[in-house]
């Protein structure tokens, strides 16, 4: 099944990706190309077979209900690109349309 | 045209443990922006969550006690998008095995009892929180919140008004409440409510189109938005219009919904299992222990109330309104077992104050112990039963005991005969004619009479002294 | 002895050395900076080095160790760590334009081990960007070469400590593998390489990839430095849910038994079908000939579920990579794109700008095999054909204890000669990625050299937890063999 130019600019919008038409083209090549050879797991029989989506044997991890000290508002945005006011800021949120 | 109103509520309630759900990171409200954070709920490169087991134990505690089924086999989620206050680019939820399924809650609602179906409850972790920058047009994100525990409680569509929604509201709020896992504090956002709601021909089966309303917080707000949008739906029907499918928001101050997305471009959350998250069995052996744990419901207590203190219905069902107050009564009950007694008082004097001044009953300036120093007082016959009421505002606002405010206010009862007797002296002396009308045998002149004398005492007469002496005077 | 000799040593000679107060910590670093210098030119191994931090932090030691001399055993060693695994303090790139800035504030697991134990830090090595490739060719900051050849790539994704490692830039490194980005780079330089089984090493500071594959591992010079290496970073860690809380035994200890009588060692025939190069063919059964004349009992088994594993991997791999790498996006950390009008705007340009070909390429079809409609067909498929994989290696590993492979299916290509087809670059994946689907220990060790001179490698894979057994089978053909006394001529 074929994946089309669409396809490809509605996954890519998805993952947050501007592509150039060059990119857009490429990826829609190689995306058929990879999916068609996916396409042979089809002939491997898996019905009531439980899907592995963790490499089993373990179950109940957990961490008991207790605070330890957080960073310093100054270490969490070490790293930011832009902050003002003791927070990340990021341009203006408008709806996507 | 007549509609039938269809109605179904998503809860967002905060989890009250120490730590986050995935991190060590604590809890408090209101902190300095981002100084609650940690590597792991920033979402920094290769930090790993793992999972509070206490949030675990509070999700199933909620999920008993709203009658619900526990799932055994247990497994996080990713959902997928982008948004500035969700730091990893995905939030990690539940999506295929919620913790609590097929669960109900009743309400009272119409003056008759109902039963909402609760089809799931699931824990996941909250997001931090945007914030608009004046002038700029920029946004601020705060993460100080992202990654609290959250349990997602989502009714079937079983409401059908503004009232059945809030009697919904409150049942679930005081079932969190009294199993302590949420502190119920809507303006800060620990009980986030989001009806969805749809009008269909009075009749019709298949649903009409859904509107989520957002940005309700508080009780008022529920009503006043869902009452607003049934209104719109309505009026948008008859003109011929169409309902879309949309997320509206609250604005409280225009009084209005407007709307926030179209979902028309759906998100696609591209749900898969957490792989960083190994699955929880949650054993009956577990669900059994916790469910041994589980205090004292609402709905059991106030049968206890009727049955063991013989209070009415209407009694029991205010007092176990909130866990805090049935406390309090209990508390005054073994100290002074005239259970109607206290529920009077409890259900007037003290609610009056404890709303007036927004608070609950456990922080109460007038303890248990208090109010039945007050009410003992009345017993000696210290005070009169109007003074006690009249001086209640004054015990609870100043936190005194009540004999002391009775003394420093002099309101000791009088009950010394020779006192009364002058009293009633001057009383007969200044009305001759009612003297009179008494003894030509008109009875109910003896209430004017009493009312004289305590009214001369400034209430503080015993007024069944007053009533005795005056009959003695009269006949004399 | 001769500063200018120290770099040749092996993790357990170096060790030694230290331990007898023969060498200083200060004299180990100089050293290998002074070998660093030499030859990084050529091959490009390092992203970060860290020499002033790696000479102060050793100068502390010496003063420390002054007439005392009690040590751990990673004390003073001069160790590389790829550059997806995160150094409180050092930058931590992941060979991307996305993080080119970004300073952990915290220390993995591995690293806060390796730190306690007063180890070195040389520097961050390079990789495929995101470790998502087998040859280097995708980091964003220029490929490692191959010091037997440098016209050749070292292999990928954990190509730079492979390099570091082979061409003596540090003694021993660590490495991560999600599909054999420990073991290919490590055949293709001619040095040792061990993913351990899924949940032996904390993940906790790896940088994910696809987390329920990813694994951290040693890359080495030889058996005994891997078993020494696995030993210091193995272990439970409660802030990885998927680490196991199975005992670290002492490692060591396997390597003394220098035969391998009642060991069952099978073959699966799938592994040396089409597509394996005559010359890797004919060095690996002459390495399981040599597993057999030290008294492994060699058998034949089928793992018919191989031809799967490919399409299996890339399915699941890309999924959870598309999900990993959404958290780049411009807010808390790494580039953010200048110029954008709005919020999502920025997130396409940053996306646009700080991601490389191949990592958008895998992001696309991540993206693509989760989303509505496709995921029962792909997603769901891939899950339930993992468990038939996991459940064939454990049918086998009834009868033998260990299974024998090749690791690539040829020795190092040019640069350029696979970058512009993708899916021939991920099909050379073959032989290892079913360790990782599986979540199997495996270990890779040279077994040979072509006629062009370049290292060929073979793969043991053993049962989960058994790494003991993996080392004590490696160590026996390393014991028999000598193809470490020949090493690149890089200089």
């Amino acid at each position: 099944m074929e994946i089309t130019r669409q396809e490809v600019e509605k996954v890519a919008k998805l993952a947050r990706l501007a592509l150039t038409e060059a990119e857009t083209t490429a990826f829609s090549q190689q995306l058929n190309q990879i999916v068609g050879y996916v396409q042979k797991l089809k002939s491997f029989s898996t019905e009531g077979v439980e899907p592995t989506s963790t490499v089993p044997g373990q179950s109940n991890v957990f961490r008991p209900d207790q605070v330890q000290a957080s960073l310093s508002t100054e270490q969490a945005l070490s790293n930011a690109p832009d902050a003002e006011a003791q927070c990340f800021r990021v341009p203006k949120i408008i709806q996507e349309s | 045209m007549a509609y039938e109103v269809v109605i179904g509520v998503e809860v967002h309630a905060q989890l009250r443990t120490q730590s986050k759900l995935f991190c060590a990171c604590g809890t408090t409200f209101g902190l300095t922006a981002n100084s609650q954070t940690c590597p792991v709920c920033l979402g920094l490169p290769g930090t790993l969550p793992v999972i509070n087991e206490k949030a675990v134990e509070m999700a199933v505690r909620a999920g008993l006690a709203m009658n619900g089924t526990i799932g055994v086999r247990n497994r996080f989620a990713r959902k997928n998008y982008f948004y500035p206050d969700l730091p990893k680019g995905y939030q990690i939820s539940q999506y295929e095995a919620p913790i609590c399924e097929h669960g109900w809650i009743e309400i009272a609602a119409g003056g008759s009892r109902k039963r909402v179906r609760i089809r799931r409850a699931h824990l996941e972790e909250d997001a931090g929180k945007n914030l608009h920058e004046a002038g700029s047009g920029m946004s601020l994100v705060d993460l100080n919140r992202a990654g609290t525990p959250l349990l997602e409680i989502v009714t079937e569509p079983d409401l059908s008004s503004s009232e059945e929604v809030v009697a919904y509201l409150k049942s679930l709020r005081d079932l969190l409440m009294y199993l302590d896992v949420c502190d119920g504090n809507m303006e800060e956002g620990s009980f986030r409510c989001e009806p969805n709601l749809s009008l269909r021909p009075a009749g019709q089966t298949t649903f009409g189109t859904k509107v989520e309303l957002k940005n309700i917080n508080s009780f008022k707000f529920v009503k006043d938005a869902v009452d607003y949008e049934i209104k719109r739906q309505t009026k948008v029907l008859n003109e011929g219009g169409k309902i879309y499918q949309e997320t509206r928001l609250w604005n409280h101050e225009r009084g209005e919904t407007a709307v926030m997305r179209s979902k028309e471009e759906a998100h696609d959350y591209r749900y898969f299992p957490d792989p960083d998250l190994v699955p929880m069995e949650i054993s009956s052996e577990w669900i059994e222990q916790l469910r041994e744990g589980l205090p004292e419901l609402a709905s059991t207590k106030q049968q206890r109330f009727i049955t063991e203190y013989g209070v009415p219905e209407y009694d029991a069902g205010i007092l176990t309104s909130s866990k805090a107050l049935a406390v309090y009564f209990e508390a005054c009950v073994t100290l002074y077992p005239q259970p109607k007694t206290v529920s009077n008082w409890v259900m007037g004097e003290l609610l009056r104050e404890l709303n007036n001044s927004g608070t609950e009953a456990d922080a109460s300036p007038v303890t248990p112990e208090r109010l039945v120093e007050l009410l003992t007082l009345v017993d000696q016959g210290v005070i009169s039963l109007k003074v006690a009421r009249d001086i209640f505002p004054d015990v609870y606002a100043s936190g005194k005991a009540p004999a002391q405010i009775v003394q420093e206010k002099g309101l000791t009862q009088v009950s010394d005969e020779g006192a009364l007797a002058t009293m009633i002296d001057e009383v007969l002396k200044k009305n001759p004619a009612q003297v009179g009308q008494f003894k030509e045998g008109k009875q109910q002149v003896l209430g004017f009479l009493v009312g004289q004398v305590m009214k001369a005492s400034g209430g503080k007469a015993n007024p069944g002294k007053v009533n005795e002496l005056l009959k003695k005077a009269l006949a004399g | 002895m001769s500063l200018t000799l120290l770099h040749k040593l092996t993790l357990s000679e170096l060790q030694r050395k230290f331990t007898a107060g023969d060498v200083t910590a200060t004299e180990i670093v100089r050293a290998y900076f002074l070998r660093v210098a030499q030859v990084e030119p050529k091959v490009n191994a390092y992203l970060t080095q860290c020499k002033d931090a790696a000479l102060a932090q050793a100068e502390r030691l010496d003063q420390a160790l002054k007439g005392w001399r009690k040590t751990t055993p990673m004390m003073a060693m001069p160790l590389a760590v790829k550059d997806n695994i995160c150094t409180e303090g050092v930058r931590t790139t992941c060979a991307s334009r996305m993080l080119d800035t970004f300073v952990p504030p915290y220390d993995a697991t591995v690293v806060a081990k390796l730190r306690a134990q007063s180890y070195l830090l040389l520097g961050k090595t390079n990789l495929d960007e995101f470790a998502m490739g087998s040859s280097t060719e995708n980091s964003a900051f220029g490929a490692s070469r191959n010091p037997w050849n440098i016209q050749t790539v070292p292999g990928g994704s954990s190509g730079g400590s492979a390099v570091a490692v082979a061409a003596d830039e540090c003694v021993a490194a660590l490495g991560s593998d999600t599909g054999g980005s420990i073991r290919q780079p490590a055949a293709f330089c001619g040095v040792v390489g061990l993913k351990p089984t899924y949940g032996r090493v904390s993940r906790y500071g790896l940088v994910a990839f696809a987390s329920s594959l990813d694994q951290i591992g040693p890359i080495t010079k030889d058996v005994t430095d891997a078993a020494l290496l696995l030993g210091a970073i193995a272990g439970h860690d409660p802030r990885d849910s998927t680490s196991a809380n199975v005992p670290v035994p002492d490692y060591l200890k396997a390597l003394k038994r220098k035969d391998l009588k009642r060991l069952k060692v099978g073959v699966p025939a799938e592994y040396f079908a089409d597509g394996l190069d005559p010359e890797v063919d004919q060095a690996v059964r002459t390495a399981i000939e040599g597993l057999r004349e030290l008294g492994a009992d060699i058998r034949e088994i089928k793992l018919p579920t191989t031809d799967a594993a490919v399409a299996t991997y890339y399915v699941i791999a890309t999924a959870e990579a598309s999900s990993n790498l959404a958290r780049y996006d411009g807010v808390k950390f790494g580039l953010r794109a200048a110029e954008s009008k709005d919020l999502l705007d920025m997130y396409l340009k940053t996306r646009a700008e700080g991601f490389g070909p191949e990592v958008k390429r895998r992001i696309m079809l991540g993206t693509y095999v989760l989303s509505a409609g496709y995921y029962d067909a792909y997603y769901g498929k891939a899950q339930a054909v993992r468990t038939l994989i996991r459940q064939e290696f454990e049918a086998a590993f009834q009868t033998v204890d260990l299974i024998v492979t090749p690791v690539t299916p040829t020795t190092a290509f040019k640069f350029g000669e696979k970058a512009q087809d993708p899916l021939q670059m991920y099909l050379s994946d073959i032989y290892t990625i079913s360790a990782n689907l599986a979540g199997l220990p495996a270990i890779a060790l040279p077994c040979g050299f072509s006629k062009a001179g370049l290292p060929i490698g073979f793969q043991l894979i053993g049962r989960p937890f058994e790494e003991e057994t993996l080392l004590r089978g490696a160590h026996a053909y390393e014991q028999a063999t000598n193809w470490r006394a020949k090493r690149p001529a890089i200089r």
